[in-house]
C-alpha cells in the first residue's frame, strides 16, 4: 500500500515515543553509565572504561550461563516446533464449535501468569503431593527436581514445552487455515499422498508463520526468567541458572552494578541482533503468500 | 481421520492435567493434600477460596494487579491508536527505524531494565505505586499494541480515509466516529493482549512494589518461599489468576495467532 | 476419454435434507458426450461448482450415480477417476520447478523417469512452456500459472475429462482471449472432454459447443449458443443470456395475437395455437435485438414514448415505455437514435410465448 508522504506522522507517534523513551532510553543510559563506572555508593564513583566489559566477557560463570541458555533454547525449539506443527495438523479443519473449543483449550497455558506456571509445576512434580512426581517415584525411579540437576532440567523443559508449544500450534494452525481448499482438491486429483501434501503444500505455505514462531520462541526462551525462578531458583547449584537469572543475581543479589551493566548491554546486543532478523521476517511475511 | 482426533484429545488431556491438579488441590485442605494422593477429591472444601476473598493481604493482591493492568491497558490503547494509524498511513522521516526500535523493546530482556527502573522510579518517588508498574509494563506492551493495531489498520483500505476527507470530515471526527468503529475488533484484540501480558508479568511488578501496590504474583512467590507451605491456599490463588484470561479468551479466539505474532499473521 | 453420465444426481450439504430448498443440486439427469466442449453457465450459487465437484469426485452426491462410460465411479476418490481440474486461481506447488509441477501427477502414480520426462516435455511444448520449464513456478505470471495447472491435467494420458472452474477470473483481459484460443486449440488437438464452469456468458458462448444453463440447482436448458439465444426454454435463460436480457411482457390471448395493456400484438398461427392451449400466467418474450424501431408509423407498429438511449459502444440500447411496462431495444451504433417518441414493431418470427416461466413449444 502506498502511503502519504507527511511528517505530521511524528505528531501521532509522539506520545508513544515519549513513554517508550522514558522507560527505555533513560534506563538504557543508566545501564551504560553503570557499565563504565565503579560505584561504591551515592556520589562515589570512578570511571573505569571498558574494564567491566573485559571482566564480564571473561567471566566463566557467564560463559556457563550462556551455553546453558543456548542449549536450553535449542532443545526447547527442537521439541516445540515439530510438536506444535503436528498438533496443529490434528486440529479440526472446519470452523465451528469444536475448532473454537480446541483453540481455547490449546491456548489456555499462554494466559497463565508466569509465576503461577512455576507453581503449577511445583505442585505437579513434587514427589510427595504431585501427580507426576508421585507416579514416577511409584515406578521406582527417584525423581526430585530440587535435588538433581538433570531432573530440574527435565522438569523445566517439560514446563517450557507445556507453556509455549501452544504458541507454535496457534501460529501453525493460522497458517494452515489460510491455505485455500483448492490446493487440497488439486492434490487429491493429482494423487498426492498425505506426506506429499504436507511437504509440498502445507509446509511451504506455513513458511512465514513458522519463521515467526521460531524466532518468537527463540527470543522468549532466551529471556526466560519467572518460571525457573519460581520452580528451581536457578538451582540445584547453578544447574538452571540462565542468563536472566544470573543477571538478576549479580544486579539485585550482589548489587554489582558495574558488571551487571556491562552484562546487560552485551545481553541486549545479542537480543537486538535476533530482533533485527525477526523484523525483516515480519515485514516480508505477508508478501510472499499473497499470490 | 479418526486417528488424528485421538492424538489431539490426548494432547489436550495432557495439557489440562497440571491445571486440573492445581484445581484439585485448591479444593482440599492442606492436611488432606499431605495425607494422600487423590485424583478425584471427595471432601471438597471452598475454605481456601473463602480465605483469599476475606483476607486483605490476599485479595488486595488481586485488586492491585487489576488496577495496574487496567491502567496499563488504557495508556497503551490511547497512545498506540494514533501511532499505529501514523505507521500504517504516513511515511515520514525515520518511520521504519522507530517501528523497529519499538519492536526491540518488546524483545528487551526485562532483567536488563530492572535496576535502572528501580532507580528511575525512586527518583520520581513512584516506587510502590500502581502507575509505576503500569508505566514499566508499557515498555513491552506499547510496542505490542502499536504492532497489533498497525496490522489491523493496514487491513482497512486507505480509500475509506480518502472518501471521508472528500466528504468533508475533519480528522478528529473521522478518527473517532468512522475509523475507530471500523477497527473495533482490532482494539479488542490489542486490549486483550495488553491485559494478558501485563497480567502474566512478574519481574517488574515484584521489583517496583513493596506493600501498597504489591501484585498477586508477588504475594504468591512470597508464600512459596515461606516455610510450612499451605499448598491448598497457593493452588486456590493460582486458579484465581487463570480465571480472568480464561473468561475473555473466547472473544479473541480467532485472533490469538495474530496477537501473539504482533499482528503479522 | 469417456462419456460422462449423470444418473439422477441430487446433492445437499445438509446431513438430513428434507425439502427441495435443502438441496444445492435438485435433480440432474444428463449425458455428456466424449470429446465435447461443455460450458456450465449460471449465476453465483446456482450449483455449478457443486456439480463440477461431483464429477471430479471431490464431493459424493447425496443421491444418484455418476458413470464414466459404463463404469460406476460414484464411490471412487478423485485420484482414481482420471479427471483433471483447473481452479479459479492458479494452484501450484510453489517450491517446485515448472517441470516438477507438471511431473507431479505422474510421479505420484509411479511412472518411470524416462516416460515422465518425455511426456512433460511434450505437454510443455503444446502449452508453450518450454522456456520456463526449469524456473520456479512461484515467480511466473497468472496466465503461465494457469497453463501449468492445466498442464498437470494434460500430462496424464488416461485423463477422461478436464474440468475448469472459472479459470480465467484472475487473468488480464487481453490474455484471457489468448488463453481461450489455446484451450480451443488443445480441445481440437487432443479431443478431450472439456467442462467449463463460468458465470460469464461471453466466455461460455465462445468456448462451448453445448451450454448447460443452471439456476437454483436445476439445469434449465442445454443447447447450442444459438438455441439458447433464440429459443430460451425458461424465462431465466432469456434474462441471463444476451445483453440486455430478453423483454418479458405479461399478456393475454386475443384473436390472432396477444394483448399487452392497451396494445394488441399480432403473432403467427403456430404461436397463437400454442398460446391458446397453454394454462397459467402468460408472457410474451422478445429479444431487444429483434425489436424494430421506426421513426414514423409502419404496419403493426405502436407509438410509444422513449425513456432513454444508452450508447454502449458497439450498439445503442433504447428504453421504451410500453403500456405500463418498460422494454429495451438494441439498435446499431450508427442508426439514428429516436427522440421523444418512436414506433416499435414486434417481428412475428421472434415472438416467443411463456406460460409460468416456461417456453411454449
Amino acid at each position: 500500500m502506498k502511503k502519504w508522504q507527511d511528517n505530521k506522522g511524528w505528531l501521532f507517534i509522539l506520545p508513544v515515543f515519549l513513554i517508550v523513551a522514558f522507560s527505555a532510553i533513560i534506563p538504557l543510559m543508566t545501564v551504560v553509565n553503570y557499565s563504565i563506572q565503579d560505584i561504591f555508593g551515592p556520589g562515589q564513583r570512578i570511571f573505569v572504561g571498558t574494564e567491566w566489559f573485559k571482566e564480564t566477557l571473561t567471566d566463566p560463570r557467564l560463559h556457563e550461563a550462556l551455553w546453558r541458555q543456548l542449549l536450553f533454547s535449542g532443545l526447547v525449539l527442537l521439541i516445540e516446533m515439530p510438536l506444535g506443527i503436528a498438533i496443529a495438523l490434528t486440529m479440526p479443519t472446519k470452523k465451528g464449535l469444536g475448532a473454537s473449543l480446541c483453540l481455547v483449550l490449546v491456548a489456555l497455558p499462554l494466559l497463565i501468569p508466569w509465576n503461577v506456571i512455576g507453581t503449577i509445576w511445583i505442585i505437579f512434580t513434587r514427589p510427595d503431593i504431585g501427580l507426576m512426581g508421585a507416579l514416577i517415584n511409584n515406578m521406582g525411579i527417584s525423581f526430585d527436581h530440587t535435588a538433581s540437576g538433570l531432573h530440574a532440567w527435565i522438569t523445566l523443559m517439560l514446563m517450557e514445552v507445556w507453556h509455549w508449544t501452544p504458541l507454535v500450534i496457534l501460529l501453525a494452525y493460522a497458517g494452515l487455515r489460510s491455505i485455500p481448499e483448492a490446493y487440497y482438491q488439486a492434490a487429491r486429483i493429482d494423487g498426492a499422498s498425505a506426506w506429499a501434501i504436507f511437504k509440498y503444500i502445507q509446509l511451504p505455505k506455513m513458511r512465514g508463520v513458522l519463521t515467526i514462531a521460531l524466532l518468537l520462541r527463540f527470543m522468549d526462551s532466551f529471556l526466560i526468567y519467572a518460571e525457573p525462578f519460581v520452580l528451581t531458583g536457578g538451582g540445584p547449584g547453578n544447574a538452571t541458572t540462565f542468563l536472566s537469572i544470573y543477571l538478576v543475581k549479580i544486579a539485585v543479589g550482589q548489587f554489582d552494578l558495574g558488571p551487571a551493566g556491562a552484562f546487560s548491554l552485551i545481553y541486549f546486543l545479542i537480543v537486538l541482533l535476533f530482533c533485527y532478523l525477526f523484523y525483516q521476517v515480519l515485514l516480508n511475511v505477508g508478501k510472499g503468500e499473497a499470490s | 481421520m479418526k486417528k488424528r482426533y485421538i492424538i489431539l484429545a490426548a494432547y489436550l488431556v495432557l495439557i489440562m492435567l497440571p491445571i486440573y491438579w492445581m484445581l484439585n488441590m485448591s479444593l482440599r485442605t492442606n492436611a488432606d493434600i499431605m495425607a494422600q494422593l487423590v485424583f478425584i477429591p471427595t471432601d471438597i472444601t471452598f475454605a481456601n477460596y473463602t480465605k483469599i476473598f476475606t483476607d486483605a493481604s490476599w485479595y488486595s493482591g488481586y485488586i492491585n494487579s487489576i488496577i495496574y493492568v487496567v491502567l496499563n491497558t488504557i495508556i497503551c490503547l490511547v497512545t498506540a491508536l494514533p501511532a499505529a494509524y501514523a505507521f500504517s498511513r504516513y511515511s515520514f522521516i525515520g518511520d521504519k527505524h522507530v517501528f523497529f526500535w519499538l519492536l526491540t523493546n518488546r524483545m528487551a530482556p526485562a532483567a536488563v531494565f530492572l535496576l535502572p527502573f528501580f532507580q528511575l522510579y525512586s527518583t520520581f518517588n513512584l516506587i510502590d505505586t500502581h502507575i509505576a508498574v503500569a508505566l514499566a509494563h508499557c515498555l513491552f506492551n506499547l510496542p505490542l499494541t502499536v504492532w497489533i493495531l498497525e496490522g489491523f489498520i493496514s487491513g482497512v483500505p486507505r480509500e475509506i480515509d480518502e472518501t471521508a476527507f472528500i466528504d468533508g470530515y475533519k480528522f478528529p471526527r473521522f478518527f473517532f466516529f468512522v475509523f475507530i468503529p471500523l477497527i473495533r475488533s482490532g482494539i479488542g484484540v490489542a486490549a486483550f493482549f495488553c491485559f494478558m501480558f501485563s497480567w502474566v508479568e512478574l519481574l517488574f511488578a515484584r521489583t517496583l512494589t513493596t506493600t501498597a501496590a504489591k501484585p498477586i504474583a508477588a504475594i504468591m512467590t512470597r508464600t512459596v518461599s515461606a516455610s510450612g507451605l499451605d499448598w491448598g491456599l497457593l493452588a486456590a490463588a493460582g486458579i484465581l489468576t487463570i480465571v480472568p484470561g480464561a473468561l475473555v479468551i473466547w472473544f479473541v479466539r480467532n485472533y490469538l495467532a495474530k496477537g501473539f505474532a504482533l499482528g503479522r499473521v | 476419454m469417456a462419456q460422462i453420465c449423470l444418473d439422477e444426481i441430487a446433492h445437499s450439504y445438509l446431513p438430513f435434507p428434507k425439502t427441495d430448498e435443502d438441496y444445492a443440486l435438485k435433480r440432474i439427469h444428463n449425458i455428456w458426450n466424449d470429446g465435447g466442449a461443455y460450458a456450465l453457465l449460471g449465476p453465483s450459487g446456482c450449483g455449478k461448482t457443486t456439480l463440477l465437484n461431483i464429477i471430479s469426485g471431490l464431493l459424493k452426491p447425496s443421491k444418484g450415480r455418476v458413470r464414466f462410460d459404463e463404469t460406476d465411479v460414484t464411490e471412487l476418490p478423485p485420484e482414481k477417476r482420471n479427471i483433471a481440474q483447473v481452479f479459479q486461481f492458479p494452484v501450484l506447488y510453489d517450491t517446485m520447478s515448472v517441470f516438477n509441477n507438471l511431473a507431479f501427477p505422474l510421479k505420484n502414480r509411479g511412472f518411470d523417469k524416462a516416460y515422465i520426462t518425455s511426456r512433460v516435455t511434450e505437454i510443455a511444448k503444446i502449452l508453450e512452456l518450454e522456456t520456463v520449464l526449469h524456473k520456479k513456478a512461484e515467480g511466473l505470471g497468472a496466465d503461465a500459472k494457469q497453463k501449468i495447472s492445466l498442464g498437470r491435467g494434460l500430462v496424464r494420458e488416461d485423463v477422461a475429462a478436464i474440468l475448469f472452474d472459472e479459470p480465467l477470473t484472475v487473468i488480464d483481459p487481453q490474455l484471457k482471449w489468448q488463453l481461450r484460443c489455446k484451450l480451443k486449440e488443445i480441445h481440437e488437438q487432443l479431443k478431450l472432454t472439456l467442462i467449463y464452469v463460468t458465470h460469464d456468458q461471453v466466455e461460455a458462448l465462445t468456448f462451448a459447443d453445448q451450454i448447460i444453463v443452471m439456476y437454483e440447482g436445476w439445469i434449465v436448458q442445454i443447447g447450442t449458443p444459438q438455441e439458447l439465444f433464440e429459443y430460451p426454454d425458461h424465462k431465466f435463460v432469456g434474462y441471463f443470456i444476451g445483453s440486455p436480457g430478453m423483454n418479458f411482457l405479461p399478456c393475454i390471448m386475443e384473436n390472432d395475437g396477444v394483448r399487452v395493456g392497451r396494445f394488441h400484438i399480432p403473432v403467427d398461427e403456430k404461436t397463437a395455437a400454442l398460446g391458446k392451449k397453454a394454462t397459467g400466467r402468460l408472457e410474451l418474450g422478445i429479444r431487444p435485438l429483434y425489436l424494430k424501431i421506426h421513426a414514423r408509423e409502419m404496419a403493426d407498429s405502436f407509438q410509444v414514448p422513449v425513456q432513454s438511449v444508452e450508447d454502449q459502444g458497439s450498439c445503442q440500447v433504447v428504453t421504451l415505455a410500453f403500456s405500463e411496462h418498460r422494454i429495451k431495444a438494441r439498435i446499431a451504433e450508427n442508426d439514428p437514435a429516436p427522440e421523444s417518441m418512436a414506433w416499435v414493431s414486434f417481428p412475428k418470427e421472434w415472438i416467443r410465448l411463456f406460460a409460468d416461466d416456461q417456453l411454449l413449444k
